[in-house]
């Protein structure tokens, strides 16, 4: 049952491939940025997977158990999600104003607007 | 005593930040700004002093300075550690935004409508934060979200080259997707590392990923790693966010990013390959020498041929920086003393001549509108001292003797011939005449061109835009004559690296 016990591996790589399709391929400034939340995601699902112990108890004192899982990947994804969040943020806000700018968000469009 | 200029270096510029959206408008945001950026500058230099005191000391226990953040325990807490390597990023960082902020003023003020200054100010400030954060810190996590702080920053000033061409905004989306997947990759990197080892202090890894050389998770790790930081640092061929964001940001931005910002991914890398992983990892196990030395050729050579190309002076400065990262990697992939002093000395030196070189611009900018090439015709005669300038740092960058740049190039050509890999410094030597004919096009444009009716009633910059300008590429000659001081700084960190006395 080699496969099930890599699964949150599996997951992560495909994920973290559907939204870096999506940045590549689409036109689309705010897919483009939605790909991003995925890749990012994927990565966030993969950091909370490392951190769970077979048989681990939730990471409280108590009751007391023997064995724990460990926290402190949870308090890196924490900040990473403020992170990525942030820059979801900055990107919309940029794309807001490149459509004021611009009257379109394609990447192609734009190029033509520009005139290349 | 224990001495707190490790966190003050940070904190101060990051309060102050939170600050001056409150200040409203005028100058009060600029006056406050330069003030915390020359206070950081005056505490970097006093760190720097304890810092060479502990090498000096032969009683010290440690040659680095260590800080806990909160006082929790090392490794669990996280550390500021300042070693011979990064205070001298610090002080290339410190110096060159402190003499950018100075001139900020006049450049940004006829650049951004007023109300805006004071978020241009500040996000300005958290830029130069996350800079400073990313050079001290021993832990490779906070480096991680540092690195974003910059980043996130970068990307609004960047931005706000909006006022000038609405090409601003599609290159700094186009940035903020590359710098953002580059970010990625570092943080899947560290997972690795942290799967594997359980710890994120970067001494504490460099320690227990020892016996784990062979380890598959530990090379995927430096695989991304190493693709995450070209990102930032803009190695070819991930350079394609560069011409863009630096062509267009407001002259001031482009100065820092290009002049500091690609440096600091460089530091990252450099403080992994040596210090985490370890030269028996990175060069004799794995074979990054040769991987960087072809990417580092082909970026001095694409780099310099498409600045070559190019019609506005900021594209071409930007593409020029492409090729002086090139120098910068090869340096450090030579992995020998020589070659890493080389990059060192050439983060320092090209980090003031590019910054003054942008000041430059910005000044052209300022009096001109946009610095198309075309519009700087027969400005040498209009703007003498201003011009000047930009012939010294063009100097620089080709690397003519009693510049800075001859001193990183000479570093650099020693290190590669140590080495018996003649074909690079074939290439170093390459990449400078190329830098001569885009230098020579801008000179010729300047000196032996005809004044354009644009410029007809053009006359000298004011003092405090030619000033600051000056001084960087002031500095980058004065080093180039006398670079007892830069390179000495170089050289102990390169020793430190290589582990050598």
């Amino acid at each position: 049952m080699a496969f099930f016990d890599l699964f949150n591996y599996w997951i992560f790589i495909v994920l973290m491939m559907i939204g870096l399709y999506t940045v590549i391929v689409s036109p689309n400034l705010a897919k483009k940025v939605i790909g991003l939340s995925v890749f990012q995601s994927a990565i966030f699902l993969f950091l909370i997977s490392l951190s769970k112990v077979r048989g681990g108890a939730v990471p409280i004192t108590v009751p007391p158990a023997e064995l724990y899982s460990n926290p402190l990947p949870h308090a890196l994804v924490l900040t990473a999600i403020v992170v990525s969040v942030s820059t979801l943020a900055v990107a919309l806000a940029i794309i807001i104003n490149i459509r004021q700018a611009y009257g379109t968000v394609e990447d192609d469009e734009m190029e033509k607007a520009e005139g290349h | 005593m224990q001495s707190h200029l490790p966190a003050l270096i940070v904190i101060i510029p990051l309060l102050v930040a939170l600050v001056l959206p409150m200040l409203g408008r005028g100058h009060k945001p600029w006056f406050l700004a330069t003030l915390a950026t020359w206070g950081v500058f005056a505490m970097t230099i006093a760190l720097e002093l304890q810092v060479s005191g502990l090498a000096r000391d032969p009683s010290a226990p440690q040659t680095f300075l260590s800080y806990p953040i909160g006082n929790w325990r090392i490794p669990w807490g996280i550390e500021f550690r300042v070693d011979a390597l990064n205070i001298f990023i610090l002080l290339v960082i410190a110096m060159v935004s402190a003499v950018v902020t100075f001139y900020a003023r006049l450049s940004i003020g006829s650049s951004i409508p007023p109300e805006r200054i004071r978020f241009f100010y500040a996000a300005w400030l958290l830029f130069i934060t996350g800079l400073l954060g990313v050079t001290m810190s021993g832990d490779i996590f906070n480096v991680y979200v540092l690195i974003e702080v910059s980043a996130l920053a970068s990307y609004t000033l960047v931005a706000m080259g909006r006022y000038q061409s609405r090409k601003a905004l599609s290159g700094s989306i186009n940035y903020l997707v590359l710098g953002t997947i580059g970010a990625s990759f570092f943080l899947i990197g560290v997972g690795y590392l942290y799967s594997v080892t359980g710890t994120l202090n970067m001494a504490d890894l460099a320690d227990r990923l020892e016996p784990l050389h062979d380890n598959r998770a530990v090379i995927t790790a430096f695989a991304f790693l190493l693709v995450g930081l070209s990102v930032k640092m803009a190695l070819f061929p991930l350079h394609g966010w560069l011409p863009d964001a630096h062509g267009y940001a407001p002259p001031i931005v482009s100065a820092l990013l290009s002049g500091v910002a690609i440096k600091v991914g460089a530091y990252v890398m450099i403080r992994l390959i040596f210090s985490v992983l370890g030269v028996e990892f990175s060069f004799v196990k794995l074979p990054t020498g040769p991987v960087l030395w072809v990417l580092a050729s082909l970026a001095i050579l694409l780099g310099s041929y498409t600045a070559i190309q190019q019609t506005s002076l900021k594209r071409l400065l930007a593409y020029s920086s492409v090729a002086q990262i090139g120098y910068i990697a090869l340096g450090f992939s030579l992995a020998n003393e020589n070659g890493l002093t080389g990059s060192l000395i050439h983060i320092f030196n090209h980090a003031l001549m590019k910054s003054g070189l942008f000041l430059v611009a910005g000044i052209i900018s300022y009096r001109l509108g946009e610095a198309d090439l075309n519009r700087l015709a027969g400005l040498g005669r209009k703007m003498p001292f201003t011009m000047a300038a930009l012939t010294a740092g063009g100097l620089g960058l080709i690397g003519v003797p009693l510049t800075s740049g001859f001193i990183s190039k000479w570093y650099l050509v020693t290190g590669a011939i140590e080495r018996g890999l003649i074909p690079l410094a074939v290439v170093i030597l390459l990449g400078s005449i190329l830098a001569l004919i885009y230098v020579w096009k801008v000179v010729e444009i300047v000196y032996f061109k005809p004044v354009s009716d644009l410029a007809r009633e053009v006359t000298e910059a004011p003092w405090s835009l030619v000033l600051p300008a000056w001084t960087l590429i002031g500095a980058s000659l004065y080093f180039g004559v006398d670079a007892s001081l830069s390179s000495s700084l170089a050289q102990r960190a390169a020793r430190l690296l290589l582990a050598q006395p």
